[in-house]
């Protein structure tokens, strides 16, 4: 059994069986050992759905854009530093991943605290940012944009809050001697995610600016 | 599960609790998700002969309904509203609850792991998590059917603004609040399930079991869960710009100026085309989720009834690929008629039509298949050679309603009734009825009684002829959809016998279920017991475990894999079959 579970990493592959009676449309590699993680590919179809996500509501967004009751709302001058702060924090996960990689894990630690600490920074600039629309009399229904300011920030903002427990749970992990140089994949796939939302919230940001 | 893990439970005995209800086996798993389906199908189907026996005698008075829905059959006539909230109940249980659990829930989860070779899918927790919100999804539409204030109206489409007002209709409170929240569970559900499909299909094959040996069940199934997570968080994202139209004030897809019962509302002007778009965008993805597992599964069992291999396996796979493509730019013709610009309705006049090529190659080639074959015809066969019957009658229909300028005379009419349930309910229910019986010792132990399911399969086969072909008849005559009394209208008097005639065909229909319902249940506990691992002859893995496979699938080695899964009647060889495990030295022994 052990040797199975080897090859599914893709570590070894004995040679493949003979190939032969496949008919005539047989064809293909007999190695079926795919060169991905589960994990990896779990978060990219993660990815790939929250991405269908907002481009549905992005769709939605450029059609209505369309319609004479469109108005556009002065956006909240907070975005601005918790769009830096974002992207701080992108790059404090970078240097965490790359900590790792280098086996330093009191630095890959200190990063990911930073980068999570970051994260929840951004999440409070963005209710901040809600507060001072809220108090410049622009609610939910005000306008059709002010509808999706709400909406397409409050989802994004889900998202990432979902992206800080991960973290929290990689932090878990390395807390608990379980991460290491060779083996820190939870780690790869927490920045993919938090890339991705970081990209994800300057689209969103354009989107709403440029309207 | 790790994998080792997994082998030192192969034969690990657990209590009924942990073994059927709170199981990450994925095989339980699919067996729930087929029990529920069968339980949501028997509603929505009950729904629809209560649309039947209205359609057929709009006027006679009766007083037994009247006793069990008091308030739907006040003074013993259906409401029109009642009427109206079976047409979306039948089409919602039907299309999601039914269709798409049976056939990627029930199907997905018991063959993925078995026919690529592995012990569970790549997450079974997520799996089992799935199962649960799927369930409390059913439980939530059900509840929609028991509100005081009546089950949603806007149909199986929820189009705006009649889905976006509360105040449009009886249902539309409550009754849509509760379909919403359906919808969005099952859509969360069908994620955790379509995340699984993909990365256990891709990551864990066994050994010599490349893509190019894959059966075209799980080439299917592979295809469905990349629609689906396409498809689905577009629906999502519309329901939650739907929830805050409700109950957020704002106007997404509610026009300015509208007036509901007389009172103007206070909605600042949206766009209500704009849902037809976002949901059409799902929409027409989704038919092609019930359809293509259910083209994969009758292909596989289709050549293994006619002991052939299938006609151009390659040419299924890019077809599939092919029809999933076009799904996506085709959504449009669902609006011909929605005012939206011509020269729009000419492109999707164009790609709809498109789509006829790769489905002929598909036909072409189960009739390539069936071509000069000796065919078993036992159930299983014959619910699969049914099913290209019912996606070949469907699907001609589908040119001329793709044609914008037929559309628009055909247009909600009993033609595009007639042609979305042959194409997308009946095919995929025959194709489910095939896998039932084909993979039912897989899944029990025992086979299912062969004369019953042929009596099944006549009467089935007949009777959705006698149901859906006279549709066509009756929509060029004029009738429209969802109407609650034809005989009201002059123009539509004169057919209102075929009616009549469709209204007994579908009450026969309904009985004969009833047939094949016995026949699963009484089989599970006392049909007749199997010991033999591979009973039809069959080619694939999951013939090679036992029947029923224990925790753990395969023994303490997994097969592996030496060719592909349609070795039927190699020349020269003395059995009809090899299944995909039997390397070629050993083959060329026999």
């Amino acid at each position: 059994m052990p040797t199975l579970v080897e090859e599914r990493k893709g570590i070894t592959l004995p040679p493949g069986p003979p190939i032969d009676g496949g008919g005539d449309e047989f064809s293909g590699d007999p190695a079926s050992s795919f060169p991905i993680s589960k994990g990896q590919i779990g978060v990219w179809v993660l990815l790939t759905a929250i991405i269908m996500l907002f481009a549905g509501l992005t769709s939605a967004y450029i059609v209505l854009r369309g319609v004479p009751t469109w108005q556009n709302i002065e956006l909240p001058s907070w975005l601005w530093p918790n769009t830096a702060i974002l992207l701080l924090s992108s790059v404090a996960i970078e240097i965490s991943r790359r900590a790792v990689r280098r086996g330093d894990i009191a630095s890959m630690r200190r990063w990911l605290a930073a980068s999570g600490l970051l994260g929840l920074a951004f999440l409070a600039g963005q209710l901040a940012a809600w507060r001072q629309l809220v108090n410049a009399g622009v609610y939910v229904p005000s306008t059709l944009q002010s509808g999706f300011f709400y909406i397409l920030t409050g989802l994004h903002g889900l998202h990432l809050l979902g992206g800080v427990f991960a973290l929290g749970f990689v932090m878990f992990r390395a807390m608990t001697h379980r991460l290491s140089a060779v083996d820190h994949e939870p780690l790869k796939l927490c920045a993919l995610y938090w890339h991705v939302m970081d990209a994800l919230w300057i689209y969103l940001f354009l989107l709403l600016l440029l309207s | 599960m790790s994998e080792s893990h997994a082998v030192e439970h192969v034969h690990h005995e657990m209590g009924f609790l942990h073994k059927y209800i709170f199981s990450t086996d994925h095989k339980i798993i699919g067996i729930q998700y087929m029990i529920t389906a069968m339980a949501m199908a028997v509603v929505g189907g009950l729904l629809s002969l209560l649309m039947r026996y209205q359609l057929a005698w709009p006027t006679t008075l009766s007083p037994m309904m009247a006793k069990i829905f008091p308030v739907a059959y006040a003074g013993g006539i259906m409401a029109p509203e009642f009427y109206i909230s079976l047409v979306t109940m039948h089409g919602t249980i039907m299309v999601f609850f039914l269709f798409t659990a049976v056939l990627t829930g029930a199907f997905g989860n018991f063959l993925i792991p078995l026919q690529i070779g592995a012990r569970d899918m790549a997450f079974p927790f997520l799996n089992a998590l799935s199962y649960w919100i799927f369930l409390l999804s059913c439980i939530v539409i059900f509840s929609a059917l028991f509100v005081t204030s009546g089950a949603p109206m806007g149909g199986w489409t929820a189009y705006a603004p009649l889905s976006a007002v509360p105040a449009a209709a009886p249902g539309q409170g409550a009754g849509m609040t509760l379909w919403i929240t359906a919808i969005a569970l099952f859509s969360a559900s069908g994620l955790m399930g379509g995340l699984n499909y993909i990365t256990t299909i891709l990551t864990m094959r066994t050994r010599g079991l490349s893509m190019m040996r894959l059966p075209l069940t799980q080439w299917s199934l592979l295809i469905t869960a990349i629609l689906g997570l396409l498809a689905f968080p577009v629906l999502l994202g519309a329901a939650i710009l739907l929830t805050f139209d409700r109950v957020g004030g704002t106007s997404f897809f509610v026009p300015a100026g509208i007036i509901i019962n007389g009172l103007p509302l206070d909605h600042s002007g949206g766009h209500p085309l704009l849902w037809q778009h976002l949901f059409w965008f799902f929409g027409h993805p989704e038919v092609y989720i019930v359809i293509l597992p259910a083209m994969g599964m009758a292909s596989d069992i289709l050549s293994t009834f006619c002991r052939k291999p299938i006609f151009s396996y390659r040419m299924m796979i890019y077809s599939m690929v092919a029809i999933s493509v076009l799904s996506f730019i085709v959504w449009g013709h669902h609006m011909f008629v929605s005012g939206m610009n011509p020269f729009l309705g000419s492109v999707f006049t164009l790609t709809t039509l498109l789509i006829a090529v790769p489905s002929a190659v598909k036909t072409f080639n189960w009739l390539g298949t069936v071509w000069g074959a000796r065919i078993r015809f036992t159930s299983p066969g014959l619910f699969s050679i049914g099913f290209v019957s019912m996606f070949v009658s469907g699907g001609l229909s589908g040119l001329f309603l793709g044609t914008s300028a037929a559309d628009i005379q055909l247009q909600d009419t009993y033609f595009v009734v007639a042609h979305f349930h042959l194409v997308m309910a009946i095919a995929p229910l025959f194709a489910a009825f095939a896998g039932i019986y084909f993979w039912f010792p897989k899944m029990f132990g025992r086979l299912m009684n062969e004369p019953l399911g042929k009596i099944h399969f006549w009467f089935t086969f007949v009777g959705v002829y006698c149901v859906f072909f006279p549709m066509h008849i009756l929509g060029i005559g004029g009738q429209m959809r969802r109407i609650y009394d034809p005989t009201s209208y002059l123009f539509l008097q004169a057919q209102q016998p075929l009616n009549v005639f469709i209204s007994i065909s579908a009450f026969v229909l309904g009985a004969a279920q009833v047939i094949f319902l016995f026949n699963f249940f009484f089989s599970i506990f006392a049909g007749k017991r199997t010991f033999e691992r591979n009973p039809w002859n069959a080619t694939t893995l999951e013939w090679t475990a036992p029947c029923p496979p224990g925790h753990g699938n395969f023994g303490v080695e997994l097969p592996t894999v030496y060719r592909w899964p349609f070795d039927f009647s190699v020349p020269g060889e003395k059995e009809d079959f090899i299944p995909q495990d039997v390397p070629a030295t050993a083959a060329t022994k026999h």
